[in-house]
């Protein structure tokens, strides 16, 4: 089975000047195939890095990662990555950026463009596969990526504040996407992001995590992404459960804050 | 004619820009906000302006433009010159163009002199009888040099002759003035003058014979005024006394330096002896004698002026910037008009020059040539490359007939000895100069860029190589070049492996800075898309740094070219910087210019190429 397990996980950086931070302390968590996560907490608690060493960018300094049953040891095919900034590459055509991945393995012709159609088509870029990408918006770019990420057919999707950069409006819709793909496709998605209503709406589960050192702090298991497949989000974001577990979460990461206040101030 | 209406031409487009750019800068007056980067499209208009105002200063400046409407001018700006030029020595002696009298001059400059002698005189350790004689001598100079001054010692009959001199001045005057002068014109001279060639048509520049008739007034002036200059030159204020007094003089320096023993001694006597010989020009006359030529002088300018009529209005507007001056039997622009060459003149010299069979120094300036092609491959193919075939090469029998093999057969296609056809290959000054920077750069280019990609990915890369790179690439290229021309020779070679160091230094540092600057989610992603490492640095890191690496070649180009033209100018037999040089020694201007416009062109050229290319090719920048 294809599950994320991790052990004990630690990530300690040692820095030019001889000090060093420890950005992951004991993080053990199993995500199951099909779960989706999201992971949540304030700047700084070391959630890139946790998402950079499921990427396998990263080596823990401690404890282990295992994704199926074998270590990660190294950036692959089954984890596909989804950056803030598109990361595209803007010198490529849409179709270009997004057929990439089976570009680097020589997959057949025929094959990659029925695909890249395919997936243009699941998130909603039909007709645009000609276009260069530094003229689409961000919206547009960001489903770009997820197309480029998705046409490899990872085991286990990371994004890293996937839509931080997207407007109100854009974001909504975004949203409404992943939700889409996570239920088509039954791919494992682990989604970091620092607004509480979107963890609370695509985490099945949500870890909120806390800094100095980064550890999890808390974790949820929450109805609104199931929910969020037949419902529409706006009328999910009043029910009465949501809104508690919101404030709780809010009341959390702003105490959080302010002890990182009072910790420099005091420093 | 061409000039002329080209001239009006320019003259339309530079008021018609203006006009234009004023009309719309009046239309965007609204939303136009200063600092708004916006504002520098476009504006087509303003490099019509720039255009045609620069080369409407050339044209006017180069006095191309006067020639195209006046030809006639620098003919007769010539015999005024000639004019001019006899007058002067009669002109120069009074306080026309000077502020003194010549007289007023050497009074004051000789007078000076013997007050230095007598102070000197006044620190020597002489003998007091010695000091005393000489003493003597010295105000006896001084007194034969002031009486010049004074008419009681005046030569006899000077007063006659320079009456005389001044009466033909003004009669001179009047001649010019009036409308039967110089009479009628001697048709076999006229013809002769009117066969000359045009100004600037032959080496001699301008016509010298006078052509029109406003110019045989001034050309029978000067032949007329020749002659009275030469009169005057030779009144001398040489009356009886004053030469005794000077013979005095000589004499007792004589005697005293037969005596003399000390060297300071004889040596001021040699001076006062100098100072002597200079009197004896009698030049200085008293002041009253001489005014009368002062006013007929005055009559004559008044009246050359009023001739020369529209001809100085064209001389000021016309040929700005300098005048045309007349020598012994020639006339010549001096000023801008010289060291300017004409835009009409540098075009045909690029022309005459452009004729494949003219060239310069024998050599086209850009043509082609057959080559066979056996050439090339003897070339380009290692000779060694036949030693490689297995088995011998051929030897001759006891018939004597040779034997040739496979193994010969290489080794004729590799000496480039077989028939073959030829292609053209370009052949010439400015194809030289283009092949040897575009060998240089592509050189720079193909082993700087995967050396900075290196140097942008690896640390032990960027150590090792920096200190090589970053050593040699403040030296200026031509600093280099003696060591460089030196060691690969002073013909293509060196001066490609100069620009190929030009070239590469700017590449590794251009690719460097590409690498660097590819942001780490970008391979991040490519990674987790499965790319290796090698079709990272390819897809990924390459394309990434393209930019920077065509800026990169954009601005080795501007230095190559730059750093050629010099070092060919330093060594070599051809190329557009040998033309230039060769000129510069023979000051063959009309040459200069046009190399200098050619290499100004061709970089224009090049850096117009390489925008488009930069826009064609990574139109995403900076919207990443
Ligand atoms: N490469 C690194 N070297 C040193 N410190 C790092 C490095 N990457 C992250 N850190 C530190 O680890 C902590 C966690 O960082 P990060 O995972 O980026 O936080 P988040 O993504 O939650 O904002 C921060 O204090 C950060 O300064
Ligand atoms: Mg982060």
């Amino acid at each position: 089975m294809s599950d994320l397990v991790t052990d004990n996980l630690n990530m300690v950086f040692d820095l030019p000047d001889g000090s060093s931070v420890h950005a992951l302390k004991d993080v053990t968590f199993t995500l199951r195939k099909g779960e989706i996560l999201s992971v949540l907490g304030p700047s700084g608690c070391g959630k890139t890095t946790l998402l950079n060493i499921v990427a396998g960018f990263l080596h823990p300094t401690g404890g282990s990662i295992k994704l199926g049953g074998s270590v990660i040891e190294k950036p692959g095919v089954d984890r596909g990555m989804v950056f803030q900034q598109g990361a595209l590459f803007e010198w490529l055509t849409v179709a270009d950026n997004v057929n990439f991945g089976l570009r680097m393995k020589n997959a057949d012709k025929a094959d990659t463009k029925q695909k890249v159609e395919e997936w243009l088509d699941i998130v909603g870029l039909q007709g645009f596969g000609e276009t260069p990408t530094y003229q689409l918006s961000g919206g547009m770019q960001q489903r770009v990526a997820l197309a480029r990420c998705l046409i490899n057919d990872p085991d286990l999707i990371l994004m890293d504040e996937p839509l931080g950069a997207l407007d109100a409006l854009t974001r909504e819709k975004m949203q409404s996407l992943v939700l889409k793909i996570w239920k088509e496709t039954g791919k494992t998605i682990m989604i970091i992001t620092h607004s509480v209503e979107e963890a609370l709406l695509l985490g099945e589960r949500l870890f909120v995590m806390a800094p100095r050192p980064g550890r999890l702090h808390k974790q949820y298991r929450l109805p609104f992404a199931e929910m969020g497949l037949h419902g529409d989000p706006r009328e999910i974001k009043n029910e009465e459960d949501f809104v508690q577990t919101r404030e709780e979460i809010l009341a959390m990461i702003w105490n959080m804050e302010e002890e990182i206040m009072g910790k420099v101030e005091a420093a | 004619m061409f000039v002329a209406i080209l001239y009006i031409v320019l003259v339309i487009v530079l008021v018609w820009s203006i006009v234009h750019g004023r009309k719309v800068i009046r239309t965007e007056r609204t939303d136009a906000v200063f600092g708004n980067p916006i504002r520098t499209q476009g504006g087509y208009h303003w490099v019509a302006c720039g255009v045609s105002s620069l080369m409407l200063v050339w044209f006017t400046f180069s006095w191309d433009a006067g020639r195209a409407f006046f030809p006639n001018a620098a003919n007769e700006l010539c015999q005024v010159a000639k004019l001019n030029r006899a007058l002067n020595p009669v002109r120069s002696a009074f306080p026309l163009d000077n502020r003194h009298l010549l007289g007023t001059r050497i009074l004051k400059r000789d007078l000076h002199q013997i007050e230095l002698l007598s102070e000197q005189l006044g620190e020597m350790g002489l003998a007091e009888t010695d000091r005393e004689k000489i003493s003597a001598l010295i105000s006896d100079l001084r007194q034969t040099l002031v009486l010049q001054a004074s008419t009681e010692y005046m030569a006899p009959g000077i007063m006659g002759r320079f009456q005389d001199v001044a009466a033909r001045i003004k009669q001179l005057a009047r001649d010019i003035q009036s409308e039967d002068f110089p009479g009628p014109a001697d048709e076999t001279r006229l013809a002769e003058a009117l066969a000359q060639p045009g100004w600037g048509e032959s080496s001699t520049e301008i016509p010298v014979l006078p052509k029109t008739e406003r110019g045989r007034i001034f050309d029978a002036a000067a032949e007329i005024m020749t002659g009275i200059t030469a009169d005057y030159s030779e009144i001398r204020n040489d009356g009886p006394d004053l030469t005794g007094r000077i013979e005095d003089i000589r004499q007792s320096i004589e005697e005293l330096e037969a005596i003399a023993v000390q060297q300071e001694h004889k040596d001021i006597l040699s001076d006062i002896e100098k100072i002597s010989k200079r009197i004896d020009d009698f030049r200085v006359f008293p002041t009253q004698v001489t005014q009368g030529i002062e006013a007929s002088l005055i009559l004559l300018e008044q009246a050359m002026q009023d001739r020369q009529g529209s001809l100085r209005f064209i001389d000021a507007w016309a040929l700005p910037g300098g005048n045309i001056l007349a020598g012994n039997n020639a006339c010549s622009e001096q000023g801008s008009g010289r060291w300017l060459p004409k835009p009409s003149d540098t075009l045909a010299t690029f022309i005459w020059m452009a004729d494949p069979g003219q060239g310069y120094k024998g050599f086209p300036l850009f043509w082609y040539k057959m080559k066979p092609v056996s050439e090339m491959v003897d070339f380009i193919v290692p000779d060694w490359i036949a030693d490689l075939i297995p088995g011998e090469y051929g030897h001759h029998d006891e018939q004597g007939d040779i034997d040739y093999g496979f193994k010969d057969s290489i080794y004729n296609f590799a000496t480039g000895d077989f028939d073959s056809f030829s292609v053209p290959v370009p052949t010439g000054h400015i194809w030289d100069s283009i092949l040897r920077v575009l060998a240089g750069l592509f050189l720079g280019i193909l082993l700087g860029v995967p050396l900075g990609l290196f140097m942008g990915l690896s640390r032990f890369a960027k150590g090792y190589f920096d200190p090589l790179v970053e050593l040699y690439r403040p030296v200026p290229p031509l600093a280099w070049a003696p060591l460089i021309l030196t060691i690969f020779g002073i013909q293509d070679d060196g001066k490609i492996f100069l620009l190929f160091m030009v070239a590469f230094a700017i590449m590794v540092i251009s690719a460097r800075t590409g690498a660097t600057g590819t942001q780490l989610s970008k391979i991040h992603a490519a990674h987790s898309l499965g790319a290796s490492n090698r079709q990272i640095i390819q897809q990924v890191i390459l394309p990434n740094s393209l930019p920077e690496i065509l800026t990169g070649i954009r601005i080795s180009i501007g230095v190559c070219w730059g750093t050629l033209v010099a070092a060919e100018m330093l060594a070599g037999t051809t190329g557009i910087g040998f033309v230039e040089n060769v000129a510069r020694k023979q000051s063959d201007y009309e040459i200069i210019w046009m190399t200098i416009i050619v290499m100004g062109v061709l970089g224009l050229l090049f850096d117009l190429i390489m925008r488009f290319v930069i826009d064609r090719t990574i139109p995403w920048r900076g919207k990443g």
